[in-house]
């Protein structure tokens, strides 16, 4: 039992957390979500060189061949911040695709590039009526010539217009929900037949809705073996959803710390209103919560990488069911303590309660999750 | 980050476990299984199992017979315990007089009252509550005043936890009356309970069981040597022992127990007829109070590392394991309850009858675990112990 990191874990959380704490403003981040892409070109430049988009691929590739923890250290930071560039799409679903299912091929030409910040990847793999089932999967892959056609729509693609590159999954075979006959393929932003559509998230962030009319691949186009994604699908939804926690877990730590300045500073009735006993129990409350949280995130983060994949669902699941009760209690309560003023766009707690709302049902709400835990 | 025990540790978990699995009685074990009521024998009798074993008291310096073990390894201790449903210790001598006097004491209340805590000779209980001073200890009204070598005590306490079986109790008095701040001129007294003058009356609670008392002294004369530390210093002596909660508070191992145990009668107990516990309805319940318990285990390991690496001891982070913990111990209770529906209603045959005398304990069990939210500082004082220690509110 070690809760201990290592110094090359603190130095990389350290600097990223400085170059955040100066550049990463709320101004900053307002202008950036602002901006016609909604993302920073320099600030994405300095993730490249700070080195954190190679934290977990492979060395050959230059990256760092970290763990879960390794990545779950940068989360908790760009949580905090809250940060609206496609980092974890990048580095924690996408990019998990094709370190885990592509070819040493495929690997080659996308992950230095990713690494060095050239390229951007997005994960299109939701559509209308799939809700949460990762096999739901109508679009279709159909082999001609020497590559697939594909046909199909898909919905709240995150980043999608950000992305270079997109991870389709298309059906090879089978119906709408069958476990198998599910595959992956590379797809150009620029390939003739598809359609992004961008659109502001509540939060903050980029989706796209994308629609695949006749785009033709090669056949090196596909990741992973033909009709067999779905544990690969899966692996990286767990990976991700691990990694979701930790964002979760800083982006509350953020709330948390905001709200106790404020009920210290704001007086009415010639007192600060954080001598109220009515404030001070639903504070420690919100601290109970985060706690609880950061626990179960750092439990998730710790199995993802390593335990069977039986054990890795039930410890993700379970993260996820009591990070997202923390999410939606926690933001919740900083702007009803916060009273008006956190009603507004000005303080940056009210985006955190944004982003945190979102993180609540992303990848599967809690109660997605309870279910998931009862059949396991 | 490693959230798995060391080889050391588990080395140690198993000499426990397998140590606890070969030494608690059967009969006892079964009795904490059921829910039983545990008589005094029960309790000194396990108590005197693991003193002739030397794990009484781990918290106790070595010459006094404590185990040297560091905190993982209480910790581990004490989840092992709970999770073996041994009888609780009582912690009144053990955790609360002898601590203090280890402290404060003269090595004449050391050498005269710590042997006798340690084999269990001694039955000790706790009298700080009193009908006007609850969570707002400060408040209390029993008097103390000094006559001739003696003090002279009157007043009440209540709350006391088994008094009826206690030889002694550890009591806050008032000696001086007239001070400016409520917190000085009290003092902290031992008093035998045999000494005429005190009268034991217990309070019935509403699971019809009888743990706690009113403890009435009229005009009891306590020998001056049986004050700790100095006259009118008692609440520095309190505060001592607030601040000496332990690791163990959130009572993991135990609520483990429990939560298998519900799960088992979750499986048994149907609902058109299929296992209540296959109920969306009540299962998404029951995994809720599970995944608390998960988090509070790994909360509790991050504690325990911290304070095993900056040596500080626990301080309102102990509120929150008792807050959580004692939150989850009684929603296991309530689903417990819940999962045997109607048959929840029993409680005591009025003549021979084939009775499930398990399932009539899982109600007065509930009723009884309402208290584990109010003793031992209130989980609204737990929250002021955070707002103001943590937050700095």
């Amino acid at each position: 039992m070690n809760f201990d990191l290592s110094e090359e874990q603190q130095l990389l959380a350290d600097s990223l957390k400085r170059y955040l704490a100066n550049e990463y403003s709320i101004d900053a981040r307002t202008k950036i979500v602002a901006s016609p892409t909604g993302w920073s070109e320099t600030v994405w430049s300095a993730f490249a060189e700070m080195g954190i988009l190679g934290v977990p691929f492979p060395e050959e590739h230059g990256g760092f061949g970290g763990n879960a923890v390794d990545v779950m250290l940068v989360m908790e930071a760009l949580g905090e911040a809250l940060v609206v560039e496609p980092y974890w799409v990048n580095v924690g679903l996408a990019g998990r695709l094709v370190a885990r299912g592509a070819s040493a091929e495929q690997q080659k030409a996308i992950l230095p590039s990713l690494i060095q910040g050239k390229r951007k990847l997005a994960f299109a793999h939701t559509e209308r009526g799939a809700r949460y089932d990762l096999q739901h999967v109508g679009t279709r892959a159909k082999r001609g010539g020497s590559g697939f056609t594909l046909e199909g729509e898909k919905r709240a693609v995150l980043h999608g217009a950000a992305a270079d590159t997109l991870v389709v999954s298309a059906r090879t075979s089978g119906s709408d929900t069958d476990p198998g006959g599910i595959s992956l393929f590379l797809v150009d932003r620029d390939a003739a037949g598809l359609t992004v559509k961008d659109y502001r998230t509540i939060d903050e962030l980029r989706a796209a809705d994308v629609w695949l009319s006749g785009v033709t691949v090669p056949a090196e186009a596909l990741l992973g073996a033909e009709g067999r994604a779905l544990p690969l699908i899966e692996d990286a939804a767990d990976y991700a959803t691990a990694l979701l926690c930790a964002e979760a877990v800083g982006a509350i730590r953020f709330a948390n710390e905001t709200t106790l300045e404020y009920i210290k500073n704001r007086r009415q009735f010639g007192v600060p209103i954080g001598s109220f006993q009515a404030l001070q129990h639903r504070m420690v409350d919100m601290v109970i919560s985060y706690e609880q949280a950061r626990s179960m995130s750092y439990l998730a983060c710790v199995k993802v990488d390593s335990a069977p994949s039986a054990e890795r669902r039930h410890a993700i699941s379970a993260a996820k069911i009591k990070v997202s009760d923390a999410c939606r209690h926690v933001s919740q309560e900083a702007v009803q303590l916060h009273g008006g003023m956190g009603m507004t766009e000005e303080l940056k707690v009210s985006h955190t309660f944004r982003r945190l709302t979102t993180i609540a049902q992303a990848h599967g709400d809690a109660d997605y999750h309870l279910g998931r835990l009862a059949e396991s | 980050m490693d959230l798995n025990y060391s080889t050391e540790e588990l080395a140690f978990r198993d000499e426990v476990r397998s140590w606890l699995h070969d030494n608690l009685p059967a009969d006892l074990r079964q009795k904490m299984e059921s829910y039983q009521e545990l008589s005094k024998d029960d309790l000194l009798g396990w108590h005197k199992i693991l003193a002739k074993k030397g794990w009484i008291a781990p918290d106790w310096p070595e010459e006094w017979g404590g185990t040297n073990w560091n905190v993982v390894q209480k910790y581990i201790f004490e989840e092992e315990c709970g999770y073996a449903a041994t009888p609780p210790l009582i912690p009144f001598g053990l955790r609360m007089c002898a601590p203090v006097l280890l402290q404060f004491g003269t090595e004449a209340q050391k050498k005269r009252f710590l042997p006798r805590i340690y084999d269990g000779t001694d039955f000790w209980c706790q009298g700080y509550s009193e009908p006007g001073s609850g969570s707002d200890l400060a408040s209390l009204k029993t008097r103390a005043t000094r006559e001739d070598g003696h003090y002279v005590v009157t007043g009440q306490k209540i709350w006391t936890t088994l008094a009826h079986y206690a030889d002694w109790i550890f009591c806050l008095v008032r000696t001086d009356p007239n001070t400016g701040k409520r917190q000085d001129g009290i003092s902290f007294l031992l008093i035998d309970m045999k000494t005429p003058g005190i009268t034991v009356r217990p309070i019935v609670l509403l699971d019809g069981s009888q743990e706690v008392n009113e403890v009435f002294f009229d005009e009891v004369k306590v020998p001056v040597e049986n004050l700790v530390h100095q006259e009118g210093k008692g609440w520095t002596v309190a505060k001592y022992l607030l601040g000496y909660e332990r690791m163990g508070t959130g009572r993991i191992g135990a609520s483990k127990r429990e939560l298998a145990r519900l799960k088992e009668l979750a499986g048994e107990h149907m609902k058109d007829g299929r296992p209540i516990i296959e109920d969306a309805r009540f299962r998404d319940r029951l995994t809720r109070v599970e995944v608390e318990l998960m988090a509070l285990e790994i909360t509790n390991l991050r504690f325990l590392d911290q304070m095993r690496r900056t040596g500080k001891p626990p301080g309102a982070d102990v509120s929150m394991l008792k807050i959580k913990g004692t939150e989850i111990q009684q929603s296991l209770t309530e689903l417990m309850m819940q999962a045997v529906g109607p048959l929840a209603q029993a409680f005591k045959p009025m003549d021979a009858m084939d009775f499930d005398h398990f399932t009539a304990r899982l109600a007065p069990r509930y009723c009884n675990m309402r208290k584990a939210t109010i003793y031992a500082g209130s989980n609204e004082i737990q929250r002021n112990i955070i707002a103001k220690a943590t937050l700095g509110l």
